[in-house]
């Protein structure tokens, strides 16, 4: 017996140990292929020295993480005001009777309406429609109509995404809740949006990674965050590296977000806790 | 008992003077869309009283109950709790409700709160207890159902038995004058239902009104004063617990109650 059960062990070790070389090979096949071919095309030396230079890249990758300062600072409060605002929009569109109307049907236009304009022509319009306007200091600085815009724009999808999840809550939580003697807005507040936030927090996550990457766009109305400074740089040195330093910098950032998204997903956000016999 | 029709005039609406009924409810009908599922209810309570009602599955029995909780809007009829009118226009249905507690057949329970806030939630948010208070007259009520232990404990982490007396703890944490029970121990594995009518017998003894849906006829008989037989939406028969089920009167809860006899249930 434990010759057959010795057997089956190196059974099991050869297979693993030959899907581990095959893999490796494979990568190697393929990636080592591209590599080739790219290396080898007739345009490559140009190409590297006007993509990838070493020198440029050194040089210009201090000013750069300067500017991603301007970057951090718009997602880091347009995230904050998206995740209020959001959760606004959606409490109106989910308040039903007939009295709400009103509050849903202005909830809709809104979410439709932001969701369909391409957010840079929100940031131009705001960014030079309001202060042609001349009710403000014209020298207000551009990138409160930055965070402005991107939180009008996200704060529609994020609305959306709550939806969801309070839609998702079974309603018999909302008649537990009430029936105790709990308000509307109470039974919202205290069970369902608790229950429906949890569910959301990976598409969450997902929109704030989109928002993070849309900080670029306010470079359009004057704002030198970092793509504007790479453009700079760019033109000072006659060289296209700082737009791929601005790639890397965003790589970094966002990677380990995507992977926060997977593994809280995993955890069971997401799925969310089923309410304890939902059925009815 | 037959249908009387609904008086609809206000003269009877206060019933000042002599002790209020506990539950009152006269010609009730609901409909969901097309269908009729409440024809004309009527039903008095006495305070301390105890009425089970049997039938059919969609005989109208959870409906009822729903109706009374105002979960359910209600087409006709009126429903007066401890002299008040429940269904008049502009009642504070949020006060009502405190009153009136109810217990379903699957708990409901908040999955994201854990025993001891779920029981004390509605006790701070809607009696505005200091939570030191709440959670003070909650674990006196846990501990008195043999739950003391389970009180940090997030409900998905129970039995069956245990969730569905949490939430008949959530329930009487409020102080309900009347308590609604829907079909409790129907999603319960059979070896967990004595546990939760246990709890529900001590009720009764302890003097609580209680209007109970129940397919357990058994329990039914041992806690009922009186049983109420529901078939498509009307009480065909109500009337001490002998009676309905040893000497029923009408031929559709003799069939009923033959058929509750086929499946060994009584």
């Amino acid at each position: 017996m434990t010759v057959q059960r010795a057997a089956r062990r190196r059974g099991r070790d050869t297979r693993a140990v030959r899907s581990s070389v095959i893999a490796l090979a494979s990568c190697i096949v393929v990636f080592g292929g591209l590599t080739w071919i790219v290396v080898n095309a007739p345009g490559w030396p140009e190409v590297q020295t006007s993509f990838l230079n070493a020198q440029v890249f050194w040089d210009t990758l201090p000013g750069l993480l300067d500017a991603f300062i301007i970057n951090i600072q718009l997602f880091v409060t347009a995230e904050v005001l998206v995740l209020i605002f959001g959760l606004a929009l959606a409490v109106m569109r989910s308040l039903h009777g007939p009295v709400f109307l009103p509050i849903r049907v202005l909830s809709n236009a809104y979410t439709d309406l932001f969701r369909a304009v391409p957010g840079v022509l929100v940031i131009f319009i705001l960014g030079f429609g309001i202060p042609g306007l001349g009710l403000i200091d014209p020298k207000t600085d551009q990138r409160l109509f930055g965070i402005l815009a991107l939180t009008l724009v996200y704060a529609a999808y994020v609305a959306e995404v709550y939806r969801a999840g309070i839609e998702s809550i079974h309603p018999s939580q909302d008649a537990a809740a009430r029936s105790l003697g709990l308000s509307r807005l109470q039974s919202l507040r205290h069970v369902v949006i608790p229950q429906a936030v949890r569910r959301v927090v990976p598409p969450l996550l997902n929109d704030f990674i989109g928002l993070q990457k849309d900080t670029v766009l306010v470079s359009f109305i004057g704002v030198v965050e970092i793509f504007r400074y790479s453009q700079i740089a760019s033109a000072a040195t006659f060289n296209f590296t700082p737009y791929v330093a601005v790639g890397l910098v965003f790589v970094v950032i966002t990677v380990p977000l995507i992977h926060l998204v997977d593994w809280l997903a995993k955890r069971g956000f997401g799925s969310g806790a089923t309410p304890s016999g939902a059925v009815r | 008992m037959s249908d009387e029709p609904s008086p609809d005039s206000d003269a009877a609406s206060d019933g000042h003077g002599a002790p209020a009924e506990a539950l009152c409810i006269e010609g009730l009908h609901k409909s969901f869309g097309q269908l009729e599922v409440l024809r004309g209810i009527d039903l008095v309570m006495a305070e301390h009283e105890v009425v089970c009602l049997i039938g059919a599955s969609g005989s109208g029995k959870s409906t009822l109950l729903r109706c009374v909780n105002l979960l359910e809007p209600i087409d006709a009829g009126r429903i007066v709790v401890g002299g008040t009118e429940i269904t008049a226009p502009g009642v504070h249905v949020d006060r009502v409700r405190q009153r009136i507690g109810i217990v379903f057949q699957a708990f409901n329970l908040f999955p994201h709160l854990s025993v001891i806030d779920n029981v004390t939630l509605a006790p701070r948010r809607v009696r505005k207890l200091p939570r030191a208070k709440a959670e003070s007259e909650a674990a006196e009520l846990l501990e008195r159902f043999g739950l003391a232990d389970k009180r940090r404990e997030v409900p998905d982490r129970l039995s069956g038995g245990q969730q569905q007396r949490v939430a008949i703890v959530r329930a009487l944490a409020m102080r309900p004058d009347l308590l609604l029970l829907d079909e409790v121990t129907s999603a319960l594995d059979p070896e967990l239902v004595s546990e939760v009518l246990d709890v529900i017998r001590g009720l009764a003894a302890g003097g609580m009104t209680m209007l109970i849906a129940t397919h357990e006829m058994g329990f039914a008989r041992d806690i009922a004063d009186r049983i109420g037989f529901l078939d498509e939406g009307r009480i065909l028969e109500m009337g001490p617990p002998r009676e309905i089920l040893s000497d029923p009167q009408e031929p559709r809860t003799r069939q009923f109650l033959q058929r509750v006899l086929d499946a060994g249930r009584l």
